[in-house]
């Protein structure tokens, strides 16, 4: 055993070295003051971390956005790493020791991180292709002068299900993931936000709500709902919808597209209660180390041809009209991804909430998780 | 048979202690800090950074009381069909040519080469209803049977993860059960039942009480399995503990669950050594 005990120290140690020069690789290039994004020939590594599935990596003929974008900068190389969920990110950079310069999150997100002082101001200077992004996406809510962030995209959520097993009656509503019909074969949101989300929407609150009272009974729902529940996933759905392990799971709309193509029997709607309209934008973290060449990915992206690339695989909804002429005119034409203004006009967005109430519902989400 | 006296231990000499003082940092830094750590979260308000008893309190509200003894409970449950399952394994090995038990010996070590997230995914590819048993039994018209997300899922998970942890102390303390007593109690009239009962099983106790400490303590504490093979009804503490740290953006209540969980462990592990103990004496100090 002794043996055995003193090979796994080794590994650990191993492990450790090489996580101690990920760290460090990930500030090369900071210790020269001058080192200028693009044109210097230092070496500039940033750290982008972003959603899952939820950029264009090459898969099935589409665009590679980070090779290209390594491509066209040869001196800045791209570390990206995912998250599943807001609150996830938003823990991982809480708790601090690392290194992020580039972050995607969604807008009730990017109010709270801009009210803890956890983002950077953009240097437009750095970002002339902020100019293609549409009106409608500027001067929002979460961001009212346009200092922190810049819109990536903007989507909806609604229900996914198959048609071969989900009964054509039963849809329409929030009320299909309380089915006991379908008991076991319904997926949850797997982060608290989203999820008591669709509670008040069924119950007719406020998305925003700071009652008590209120959370208090969408949490009930939820308890109610859960013996019904396969799994509270986040980025799992992928698999599990399109292998129909599961039948029945709110998601996002872009999503669905990626879905669809894997199972042509997955079908979307938009509840008719409501749903929740979202914008994600791309922010630099205070813990940047690297903001010049975070600068330079962003305005990259913003770029009408690659937004147009990366938005025709990712599938959802592009903030930049210029860029819908370099997307295939079957996703621009799409009705879940561009849905019409009858149907616009239901979402609601999420927005920023004080922080005892962000803690309260983290609470009763635990008690939904675990009662 | 006696017990052997223990030795009377070695004069400690300056070289013994700069022997052990790697080890001693090593403790500090790596087990002491973070345990300091951990106390200090679990004994601070989240909001005001405070010293409050509120985290430790929660720990024994709401639904927290039934998910420890849910853990406790499948992690118990796990120990003892790693024991059943393990014993005749090592036994097996133990009494196999040299060279048979090195190879044996690495085919039990072969999985803990893999990592252990994978080997659970790989088990929700043969459990769940769409996935490969399922498939093949509705080959003959059977199923889909429910074994995915299952109790009995969450615990074949554990126990195929932490088999190795039962297997080997066990097959090293059967090897040095010495022959002689074996032959010596065969001569003396016992048949193969009580040889093994009188004999082999009590001198294997040692290797029985590790392999169970060694298989309880992670699966006690374990996060993934039941999320994975597991329903919404049979979440553990470790999940629990995740998700305090991954999403909910509360380290403190997850460290004053992570201490609570350490001192029931301590306290399970010196209850199983006390009780198995005290056989262990009645047994072989004749």
């Amino acid at each position: 055993m002794k043996k055995v005990f003193a090979l796994f120290l080794a590994v650990l140690l191993v492990a450790m070295a090489g996580c101690a020069q990920m760290a460090t690789q990930g500030q090369t290039g900071t210790d020269g003051s001058n080192s200028t994004a693009g044109n210097d020939s230092e070496e500039v590594t940033i750290n982008v971390y972003n959603w899952g599935q939820y950029i264009a990596e090459g898969d099935e003929g589409a665009m590679d956005v980070i090779a290209e974008f390594e491509a066209t900068y040869p001196n800045i190389h791209v570390n990206y790493t995912t998250y599943d969920s807001n609150e996830t990110m938003y823990s991982k950079l809480k708790t601090g020791g690392i290194s992020v310069d580039v972050i995607i999150p969604s807008d009730y997100m990017i109010a709270r991180l801009i009210d803890e002082d956890m983002l950077l101001p953009l240097d437009f200077d750095n970002i002339p292709n902020y100019q293609y992004i549409d009106e409608a996406y500027k001067n929002t809510a979460y961001d009212p002068d346009n200092v922190y962030s810049i819109p990536y995209t903007w989507g909806t959520v609604g229900i996914i299900y198959n048609t071969k097993y989900v009964d054509a009656a039963d849809v329409g509503g929030w009320e299909l993931l309380w089915n006991e019909k379908y008991a076991g074969k319904i997926l949850m949101f797997g982060n608290s936000r989203d999820a008591f989300g669709i509670a008040q929407y069924l119950l007719g609150y406020d998305v925003n709500t700071t009652d008590d009272a209120e959370l208090q009974a969408c949490a009930d729902k939820l308890i109610e709902q859960r013996p019904l529940v396969q799994q509270y996933v986040m980025d799992e759905i992928f698999d599990l919808m399109e292998n129909e392990e599961a039948w029945i799971a709110p998601y996002y709309a872009g999503d669905y597209l990626l879905m669809a193509d894997e199972n042509p029997d997955l079908a979307f709607y938009h509840p008719s209660q409501g749903f929740n309209f979202f914008i994600d934008a791309m922010c630099i973290p205070s813990c940047a180390q690297n903001k010049e060449a975070a600068e330079t990915f962003i305005n990259f992206l913003c770029d009408p041809e690659i937004a147009g690339g990366n938005m025709d695989w990712i599938g959802y909804g592009t903030p930049e009209s210029a860029a819908k002429e370099y997307m295939d005119p079957d996703m621009v034409n799409s009705e879940i991804a561009y849905p019409p203004q009858e149907v616009l006009g239901k979402g609601t967005t999420f927005l920023f909430l004080p922080q005892e109430t962000n803690q309260r519902m983290e609470e009763l989400w635990l008690q939904v998780k675990t009662n | 048979m006696q017990k052997n006296k223990p030795k009377v231990p070695p004069v400690r000499t300056g070289g013994s202690f700069f022997l052990t003082a790697p080890y001693l940092v090593w403790m500090v830094i790596f087990i002491l800090i973070p345990l300091g750590v951990v106390v200090f979260y679990a004994l601070t308000d989240p909001a005001t950074g405070l010293f409050s008893l509120d985290n430790l309190g929660k720990v024994f509200t709401g639904a927290f009381p039934k998910v420890f003894g849910r853990s406790i409970w499948y992690a118990l449950l796990a120990a003892l069909i790693c024991l059943v399952i393990g014993y005749p394994v090592a036994y097996y090995i133990a009494h196999r040519k040299p060279a048979v038990q090195r190879f044996l010996y690495m085919l039990v070590m072969l999985p803990m080469c893999m990592s252990f997230l994978l080997r659970t995914l790989a088990w929700v590819g043969l459990l769940r209803d769409t996935g490969i048993i399922n498939q093949f039994l509705g080959l003959f018209g059977i199923g889909p049977l429910p074994l995915i997300r299952t109790t009995g899922a969450v615990i074949l998970g554990m126990v195929y993860n932490y088999l190795p942890y039962m297997i080997l102390p066990l097959y090293s303390i059967i090897l040095k059960i010495d022959p002689l007593l074996i032959e010596a109690a065969e001569d003396l009239g016992c048949n193969s039942r009580h040889v093994f009962t009188k004999v082999v099983l009590p001198l294997s106790l040692p290797g029985i009480l590790s392999g169970l400490t060694m298989v309880f303590v992670p699966a006690v504490s374990t996060f993934y399995i039941s999320q994975k093979l597991g329903s919404t009804g049979t979440t553990m503490i470790g999940d629990v503990v995740e998700s305090q740290f991954k999403s909910a953006n509360n380290p403190n209540l997850g460290a004053a669950l992570s201490l609570v969980l350490m001192i029931m462990i301590f306290i399970c592990v010196g209850l199983m050594n006390r009780f198995v103990g005290k056989d262990h004496r009645e047994d072989v100090v004749v």
